[in-house]
């Protein structure tokens, strides 16, 4: 019969492909573990500039972000959030405070999609001058955040001055204002 | 002294198992028949001594003996009795002693119960039991001996971490370990029928049983732990994609294809070279979550059981164990001989499918599990999350699923699609009446659409075995798979639902405001400070009033332990039939102008999630499904031995 299944009658060599597949992911993780992960990343870009990236628009009316941006003179909050971040929605009145207060806030979707981010925007509000996407974390790692939401305080010449992991409470936003005005000078 | 006598007995137990190892391998020889006969006893007697040891640690953490490190290090004279106990194993030392307890506590049994199979074949499976516990024992005693003195002991000691103090999380480990560990005996009985080829529908009853019950701990204990992770996080979320909730997802999913090939083997003698990989996939998965978790290779929530000197020492254990297997199956898969053969339309061969749809998302799973590190070998780090996982994943269930519903309807061997699409209407029916439904109803997130229509017409296919049948005379078996399959249909529509329904409500309310969330109507009534035996707190009392009606009240907390000082929230929940009410409280909140002021408004964080129980109601269903077919399988196997023992008596 011409559509029986015969699992069984494999060529001989696919029987070692299982044990390939195996000794590649040893040799993998052996190298992984020869050369330990840097998990400490956190505060080691202060005083550093900003990595160089341009990122597309992540959300309808928002600009997308490059690293220019942030030489212009003035001080940036840059706020690393996603709409799929539940901590981020309880950050966002946070946020729109400190805006009305004056700071200047970008943002860097990670791992977002359009949609999701547009309504995110509509139901939080929008504090972000421009929002740039950011798909496989690789800005948000190579600027030292390990997580969302995180925010950094960038003075006029795109230099990293502060670090803020998790969401930033009310009772943070004096002092955020403090470190924006530390980064005028 | 209790200490030392815990290590004694281990170093017993672990010259057993090297025993046990040598004297299997050595009968399966042309002149080591004699030594087979210690075999089976030196087996139940490391399974006895293991026990044994893990019951004197238990025994350590309960008296609170200060003067071992792992105690001091975990536990604390004022906790809670049941949390003691669960400290034991809410360490590495500890969890890997209950690890080899389980692996040597099923090889006793394995060797006192198992008596289908060919004497040569247990022997291999003993010795490979006993192969692969040496290595874990090597663990244990040379790189983290759980009995370990400290000189000078503490005046007391650093306690347990709050998030571990919670019942749920009493039996999670224990619940996965029994898993994990139970297709130990799985990867033995594949080991054991390579060696000596005999792979059958015998070879597949004696697995089937440690197959199913490794599986329903396996289900269950992601269950709860997906339960945990929702009210113990405070964030609502259920899955998160997190490297451990991987490493427990991956052994299951490689054990449920494992199940239903194993089933395929019994019933039908088909699919042998198959099953044996399965065996041997299964029990490498949990090895590698294990390791992936322990070593600390990848960063995750499950940080306390991190330490990256012993990641070399896993990997070391891991590449003997599986590379062995896989070596063994490379040699002698091809002469397993070939096995039934089945058609394209056939029972048969809708398992295969499923089967291959099951190790495509254990791959995925795998590979977005370990993209970071092959990227970072590159010189590039990234992170994947949900966006990855969640579609990647359904490219694969959703076929799945929809062979699910028609693969129970086929006929072994050989059948006609025809003789079952008049069958298959009803439950196509049912999915499209849901999807246009819920897509006039409001539901736009794609996938939250696809599981929402799917799940119905899922649960009537999962029906449809049972038509025509007297109910009450249906198989255990078929009630079983049935009950398994509904499972899956609730657990998906709830995942759905929380995807769609779900509402949240995020303020700073002052003691006696309201707030309207769905159909609640909740006040924070009060804020009292409450003391627990190891910890204060701040307590909210919310009333909440559904649809109008009589009011309930919710207490969550804002607790804060002293040892070790840390401060968690705890959510409080109330269900009601179509949902649950989510409600946490948080800090009070402060004047924005100046910090020092505070407002006396307390953040409330409330969701409102309709069905969202369906998940973890699903989650048992399927292992509710899981023991009846157990149940089912074990009675069958104990008539028909006590037919074999009556035809010999009588022959006698």
């Amino acid at each position: 019969m011409s559509n029986e299944v015969n699992p069984a009658k494999a060529p001989r060599w696919t029987l070692w492909l299982p044990l390939a597949l195996f000794l590649g992911f040893v040799v993998l993780v052996a190298a992984g573990l020869m050369h330990p992960r840097d998990t400490d990343i956190d505060s080691q870009m202060i005083g550093k500039p900003l990595p160089a990236f341009s990122l597309r628009a992540a959300s309808d009316g928002r600009d997308g972000l490059s690293t220019s941006d942030f030489r212009q003179g003035k001080p940036h909050l840059l706020n690393i959030f996603a709409s799929w971040c539940v901590p981020c929605g309880v950050e966002a009145p946070v946020l729109a405070q400190l805006q009305r207060q004056g700071a200047i806030i970008d943002g860097i979707a990670i791992r977002d999609h359009k949609a999701d981010l547009n309504a995110f925007l509509a139901k939080n509000g929008n504090p972000y001058q421009k929002i740039g996407a950011d798909d496989v974390s690789a800005v948000q790692l190579a600027i030292g955040s390990s997580g969302v939401p995180e925010t950094f305080v960038i003075d006029g010449k795109g230099i990293i001055r502060y670090q803020h992991i998790g969401d930033i409470r009310y009772e943070e936003i004096p002092m955020m204002m403090q470190k924006l005005k530390d980064a005028e000078s | 002294m209790l200490a030392e006598l815990g290590l004694a007995i281990l170093w017993m137990a672990a010259s057993l198992a090297g025993l046990q190892l040598i004297a299997g391998s050595f009968s399966l020889t042309k002149d080591g028949d004699g030594l087979g006969a210690i075999v089976r006893p030196v087996a139940i007697v490391q399974g006895v001594l293991v026990a044994l040891a893990f019951a004197s640690l238990i025994m350590l953490f309960v008296e609170t003996d200060l003067s071992v490190k792992l105690v001091a290090d975990n536990s604390h004279s004022a906790k809670p009795l049941i949390y003691k106990i669960a400290g034991t194993w809410g360490n590495h030392e500890g969890s890997m002693l209950l690890w080899v307890t389980v692996m040597g506590l099923a090889g006793g049994i394995v060797a006192a119960v198992e008596r289908r199979l060919p004497e040569r074949t247990m022997m291999a499976t003993l010795a490979g039991q006993a192969f692969v516990s040496l290595g874990f024992y090597a663990f244990l005693l040379f790189a983290s001996n759980p009995f370990q003195r400290l000189s000078p002991a503490p005046q007391e000691g650093n306690g347990l971490n709050p998030l571990l103090q919670d019942p749920g999380l009493a039996f999670h480990p224990p619940t996965l370990y029994l898993g994990y560990v139970g297709l130990s005996i799985a990867f033995s009985f594949a080991i054991g029928a390579l060696v000596t080829r005999e792979v059958g529908p015998a070879f597949a009853r004696a697995m089937r049983p440690w197959v199913l019950g490794a599986w329903i701990f396996l289900t269950l204990g992601i269950t709860a732990g997906s339960y945990w992770a929702y009210y113990m996080l405070g964030w609502g979320g259920w899955w998160f994609w997190d490297p451990v909730e991987n490493a427990s997802l991956m052994p299951w999913l490689a054990a449920t294809a494992l199940l239903h090939s194993v089933s395929v083997l019994a019933a039908r003698n088909a699919l042998r070279a198959w099953t044996v990989m399965l065996g041997v996939v299964a029990f490498s998965m949990s090895m590698i979550g294990t390791f992936l978790v322990r070593s600390g290779i990848l960063t995750s929530v499950h940080a306390f059981a991190v330490d990256p000197r012993r990641g070399g020492f896993i990997l070391a254990l891991l590449a003997i164990n599986i590379g062995a297997a896989l070596v063994l199956f490379a040699l002698r898969a091809g002469t397993v001989t070939e096995g039934e053969r089945f058609e394209v339309t056939s029972r048969e061969a809708s398992l295969v499918f499923n089967n291959v749809m099951l190790s495509c998302i254990l791959g995925i799973v795998l590979l977005g599990t370990l993209y970071p590190l092959v990227t970072e070998a590159m010189g590039v780090k990234v992170s994947v999350g949900p966006p990855y996982f969640t579609p990647m994943s359904a490219v694969f269930a959703v076929p799945m699923l929809v062979v699910l519903a028609i693969g129970p309807m086929l006929r072994w061997r050989h059948d006609r699609f025809a003789r079952v699409r008049a069958v298959l209407a009803m439950p196509l029916g049912v999915t499209i009446v849901a999807a246009v439904g819920f897509a006039l109803g409001g539901v736009r997130s794609p996938m939250a659409l696809l599981a929402l229509s799917l799940a119905p017409g899922l649960g009537v296919a999962s029906l449809l075995p049972l038509r025509g049948r007297h109910l009450a005379r249906a198989p255990l078996s078929l009630w079983g798979m049935v009950v398994a399959h509904v499972g899956i249909a609730v657990a998906l529509f709830g995942m759905g639902a929380d995807a769609a329904f779900t509402q949240q409500r995020l303020l700073a309310a002052s003691v006696g405001q309201s707030t309207q969330l769905g159909p609640w109507r909740i006040t924070l009534a009060s804020i009292e400070p409450v003391a627990g035996p190891n910890w204060t707190a701040l307590e909210a009392d919310l009333s909440a009033s559904y649809a109008g009606g009589a009011p309930v009240h919710l207490h969550p907390q804002s607790r804060t332990f002293w040892a070790p000082p840390q401060t968690t929230s705890v959510s409080a929940l109330h269900t009601v039939w179509n949902g649950q009410l989510y409600t946490v409280l948080g800090e009070e909140t402060h004047d924005a102008s100046s910090a020092a002021t505070p407002t006396g408004r307390w953040q409330l964080r409330l969701w409102w999630k309709p069905f969202v129980p369906m998940i973890w109601l699903g989650g048992i269903l399927v292992a509710l499904g899981g023991l009846l077919a157990m149940v089912s399988r074990v009675r069958q196997d104990l008539k028909r031995r006590s037919v074999r023992t009556r035809s010999r008596e009588r022959k006698a």
